[in-house]
């Protein structure tokens, strides 16, 4: 074992991604192969004191499933969420770098992130992938956290260029995100509580699972169900998976009845 | 041309180590120690801002005293590789003992080739599943590394703080024995030293979180230190 690198010791900035630029650019994200797995429906919505963030369990090639347990929404750190549409490999691997990331700073700076910095520094993670992206490996991400300076959750969505976009209530990322925010759109309300608001993402799942073959819908015979994280003033954390099965096996039995889910008034 | 005097290398090692031991003894003194919950770490420290207990990795904690400047730079480099080697590796490869032979190579390397050597004393602790699995190792201006059980003190009047460690120390203290047995050994004749004054934090094995590093706060702290 040799001692500490000199370049260790070089100054510079609290990014652990600008650092691993440059003591090994080889362990940044990069594609292993162009036909490779891609994660679909992601989304996330407000609720009274706090944010939560859904995700369905499939994974794609081309017409295949490659996966119907994959996780694609992770807890970033302790206060924010970050789910990722796209191609699997690279996405899972940027989590890993923005977790890093995150955790990097608060180490070196003593004390954490804003949630607009956190926002940022994945927006600027996300536009080091254009030129992949540009080859068909595209990275969208959804970051949903709570601020601690607000107290109240906070969505941002992206563009696989890095543009940043601030959401209010609720947003959807992925192929199926056009269903699962148009059925966000009819139901949502700013009211929701904790429960309500993870019935909502799962149904508004459930709608993008009935419309687009790359969303997969609640599967009770394996008991696989969506994954989901809430963020509130004490911190991220995961719905068990009792709670997500008991409320989605709720939800299933509400559809046999109505399989079109809840009817709007016309006006 | 001048004639260069000479001086024996014998005499040049001792004055480099003459001149970090003062550098080091000037500070105040930083302890730590084994608790049955984990790794406790308490230091005299009254500011806020420039600390001299902190993170590493998630098992991982780091102590030091001397000169801010040059142990604020050994950590950072400690993070940076562990942070690399868990990014790199997995979270689980990333070892307190590797950290600590990182560090003795590059002490013992600044103390024998730079102009002078840094001066100061560096504690890296690893918190174990089980208390007898915990990793206590204090590095030396020089590089050495000694491997230690129980507790360790370094700084300004190690010695004596040792000794009144020795003393009071048992296996599976609680957290308030803990931290009143290490006041009671950094205070020395008439001193009291109460919660402002001091920094303290716990590597806590039973912490749910992957990061068992905690900060105590002050009320924490008030709230352990009142009888």
């Amino acid at each position: 074992m040799n001692g500490l690198d000199s370049r260790f010791f070089e100054s510079g900035g609290t990014s652990f991604a600008d650092f691993v630029h440059k003591i090994s650019p080889d362990l940044l994200p990069r594609p292993h192969s162009v036909e490779a797995p891609h994660g679909t429906t992601i989304v996330a919505l407000s609720y009274q004191g706090g944010v939560l963030m859904a995700g369905d369990r499939r994974a794609t090639m081309g017409h295949l499933i490659a996966s119907r347990d994959i996780e694609k929404v992770f807890v970033a750190d302790d206060y924010s969420v970050v789910g990722i549409a796209g191609t699997a490999g690279l996405a899972v691997e940027l989590v890993k770098l923005f977790q890093v990331e995150l955790e990097h700073y608060e180490k070196i700076e003593g004390s954490p992130l804003s949630l607009d910095g956190k926002a940022n520094r994945l927006a600027s993670l996300i536009r080091g992938n254009l030129p992949l992206a540009m080859q068909g490996l595209a990275v969208v991400p959804l970051f949903a956290g709570f601020d601690t300076e607000s107290n109240a959750g906070r969505i941002f969505s992206y563009d696989v260029t890095g543009g940043r976009y601030e959401e209010s209530s609720f947003h959807a990322v992925g192929s199926g995100s056009i269903f699962a925010r148009g059925a966000l759109k009819k139901i949502y309300q700013g009211t929701f509580s904790r429960e309500e608001s993870i019935l909502a993402s799962l149904a508004a799942l459930y709608d993008a699972a009935e419309d687009d073959s790359a969303t997969g819908g609640p599967d009770l015979a394996r008991n696989i169900y969506p994954l989901i994280i809430t963020v509130n003033a004490d911190g991220a954390s995961k719905v068990s998976d009792e709670e997500v099965e008991r409320l989605s096996r709720q939800l299933v039995e509400s559809r046999i009845l109505n399989p079109d889910g809840p009817k709007a008034s016309l006006i | 041309m001048t004639t260069p005097y000479y001086v024996g290398p014998e005499q040049v090692m001792k004055d480099r180590a003459d001149y970090a031991r003062k550098g080091i003894a000037r500070g105040r003194s930083v302890i730590v120690l084994q608790i049955d919950s984990g790794i406790l770490f308490v230091a005299e420290n009254p500011s806020r801002a420039l600390h001299k207990v902190s993170e590493i990795y998630d098992r991982i904690g780091f102590a030091a005293v001397g000169k801010y400047n040059e142990f604020e730079l050994l950590r950072v480099a400690g993070v940076r590789l562990a942070d690399l080697r868990g990014y790199a590796y997995d979270r689980r490869d990333v070892a307190g003992r590797a950290l600590a032979n990182a560090y003795a190579q590059t002490l013992g390397s600044v103390f024998t080739t730079e102009q002078k050597p840094y001066e100061v004393e560096i504690i890296v602790a690893e918190v174990g599943e089980v208390s007898a699995a915990d990793q206590i190792y204090r590095l030396t201006y020089d590089g050495s590394v000694a491997d230690e059980h129980g507790f360790a003190a370094m700084g300004g009047s190690a010695d004596a703080i040792s000794a009144r460690l020795t003393e009071g120390w048992r296996p599976a203290l609680t957290t308030k024995e803990g931290l009143s047995l290490a006041v009671k050994a950094l205070e020395s004749g008439e001193r009291t030293i109460t919660g402002e004054m001091l920094e303290v934090a716990l590597l806590d094995r039973s912490r749910p979180s992957r990061r068992k590093f905690n900060r105590l706060s002050n009320a924490i702290l008030d709230s352990l230190l009142a009888n």
